[in-house]
């Protein structure tokens, strides 16, 4: 009895903290630290040039002003359009694509495989890719040799020498990178939509356009939100892609020179300052972004996600049921 | 009747569409594939749909290659994304654990420090992280690359909403009545539990530290500890189109295939697993 009433007085809090310790701690050391190291420096005068290191001296929102006044929001813009590229195929398609493969009317054979194979862009790595590009669209590559050999042209394109080319070439790889993935996680929504909503708009005489655009648009508006907001942060993280098809250099003329490769130079030169600068910048979009990924994650279900994984378990509990 | 015709229209149409995507993302791979078969000369004299004979020896000549150390490269990936996986599944699962099976007073809090992270880009941080890692003595090793992955807001929030549909608090309880301490439970019993989910996030994490450029490339510099993706950063670097061509699509397929076989054995669980959370481009 006296053993029973001792266990019950046993409080286990303390396994909650020392279990959630070493995420705080590894959080605390590799992003706390930095971050306030960064903008800490972000308002000195800190950088290197040649083996000569000036400052640091405290010169308050110099970096930040000048920042603005250089070539920070010509980048910025570049990063957007390379984005915009990219991302408006790929959410086309990958609605197109999520409204057809939940369509069993289609009966579309072989739908593992073209999941499979649409969504294997996406863990190509991206530096590897953009090197086979360059490989492949150089005037001496395949492309050329293909395109030659069947007249479509008579002189080698030099896609990597032009404005349109390479932002093509940029935009092309981040749509073919992540159109399977965008098209999985907007089916999973759409077959989060209840099925009768679908049968009454049948019955109501919808026709599959008509379907599409009153039905499952409106019902998936909330994950093509979430999918919105959480491409434009990877867009604004986009360097792999542009860093290593035009060497680092945005070329032609840094017309693909995006943010994070602007920080990147800053950083192997060691440009304290602006670099802390340029990193607060982006640390107040992201942190705006952030806010409404979590707005959005913390709202009853806002992906669809949870919901359409539940009703795939109702569905299988059922057909379980009904044998 | 008419709308059968129609819809048999609309099919074929889909499949032409679906075949057209498909043809598209195999394209290039098999591009790769062909080009790493076939030596300079060939390469030379345009593009050829069929394979060479030149496979070996591409093979040979890129391991064999002081200036860029593929293999070496690989090895360096391979224990980079292998420790990144074990540790940053394991530290996500304690953590989601640990916010899932116990009450103190801070647990809210906690939660909602991690889920307002969630999607926080690394690189906002990345210049003090430089910096603290040269202080820390660390510039220049893989360390820096493996251990921040102890914290990865993703991965917990994956944990978490696992264990909240698959782990009763019974089991839990029945487990101390029956005398086991709160770390044999982890590791005996949740981490069994988890399997399925620590699973799929190994492959997420492995795949996402293998793919991995923008940390590595700042931290790392002697030739003996780069991974694949600096490797391949400095190859298109150095005036590489002089350079033997069946060797440089050889490097590239060596970078890029082992994580399409690993795909093609795994997909069914990588796509199932997509759906639950992480940033995209």
């Amino acid at each position: 009895m006296v053993m029973k009433k001792k266990r019950k007085n046993i409080s286990y809090a303390k396994w909650g903290y020392i279990f959630i310790l070493p995420f705080f701690v590894s959080f605390f050391i590799f992003s706390c630290i930095p971050l306030v190291d960064t903008i800490k420096y972000s308002f000195f005068e800190y950088y290197r040039s040649g083996i000569k290191e000036v400052g640091p001296n405290f010169i308050g929102l110099t970096n930040y002003i000048e920042l603005i006044k250089s070539d920070m929001v010509l980048y910025g813009a570049n990063t957007l359009i390379l984005w915009i590229i990219g991302f408006v195929p790929q959410i086309v398609i990958a609605l197109v694509l999520a409204a057809w493969f939940t369509d069993a009317r289609l009966k579309i054979k072989g739908l593992q495989f073209f999941k499979v194979v649409i969504y294997l862009p996406n863990l190509i790595m991206a530096s590897a890719f953009a090197l086979l590009f360059f490989t492949m669209f150089s005037t001496g590559g395949p492309i050329n040799s293909i395109l030659l050999s069947l007249g479509v042209i008579d002189k080698a394109i030099d896609f990597t020498g032009s404005v349109f080319g390479v932002r093509s070439l940029i935009g092309f790889m981040n749509f073919l990178m992540w159109f399977g993935n965008t098209t999985i996680m907007l089916m999973a929504a759409v077959m989060g939509i209840s099925v009768e909503v679908f049968e009454a708009s049948d019955i109501d005489g919808c026709n599959r356009i008509q379907r599409f655009f009153y039905v499952t648009l409106p019902q998936i508006r909330p994950i093509l939100a979430y999918t919105l907001i959480t491409s434009i942060i990877g867009g604004l993280q986009m360097f792999d892609v542009p860093q290593i098809l035009t060497n680092g250099k945005g070329s032609p003329d840094r017309t693909s020179m995006t943010l994070i490769m602007f920080l990147n130079n800053h950083l192997k030169s060691k440009n304290y300052g602006m670099g802390g600068a340029l990193s607060v910048y982006l640390f107040i979009i992201s942190g705006i972004l952030c806010a409404i990924v979590y707005k959005m994650t913390n709202d009853d279900d806002p992906d669809g996600s949870k919901a359409a994984a539940k009703a795939r378990k109702k569905e299988q509990r059922k057909n379980r049921r009904a044998k | 009747m008419k709308s059968k015709t129609k819809n048999r229209l609309m099919s074929i149409f889909v499949h032409l569409v679906l075949i057209l995507l498909a043809f598209m993302c195999l394209f290039f791979f098999y591009v790769l594939v062909v080009n790493c078969t076939h030596s300079h000369a060939d390469l030379q004299k345009g593009f050829s749909f069929l394979p060479g004979k030149d496979f070996l020896t591409n093979l040979d000549s890129v391991a064999n290659d002081g200036t860029f150390p593929m293999f070496r490269g690989i090895l360096n990936s391979l224990v980079v994304s292998g420790s990144c996986a074990a540790i940053c599944t394991y530290f996500s699962a304690l953590t989601a654990y640990g916010l899932y099976a116990y009450d103190f007073k801070i647990k809210k809090v906690a939660f909602t420090f991690i889920m307002a992270i969630l999607v926080m880009p690394t690189q906002v941080t990345a210049m003090g992280f430089l910096r603290l890692i040269t202080k820390m003595g660390l510039y220049d090793s893989l360390l820096p690359l493996i251990l921040p992955s102890i914290a990865s807001p993703a991965v917990f929030y994956f944990m978490y909403s696992y264990l909240e549909s698959s782990l009763p608090l019974s089991l839990v309880e029945a487990a101390r009545i029956d005398g086991s301490g709160e770390f044999f439970t982890f590791n005996r019993i949740v981490l069994p539990i988890m399997k399925p989910a620590i699973a799929v996030q190994a492959i997420f994490t492995f795949v996402g530290s293998w793919n991995n450029y923008f940390v590595p490339a700042l931290v790392i510099q002697s030739k003996n500890k780069m991974t694949v993706p600096i490797l391949i950063a400095a190859l298109r670097g150095a005036d590489y189109m002089t350079f033997d061509m069946g060797k440089i699509y050889m490097m590239i397929a060596v970078a890029i295939v082992p994580i399409i076989i690993v795909y093609l054995l795994l997909s069914k669980y990588i796509i199932a697993g997509v759906t639950l959370g992480g940033v995209k481009g």
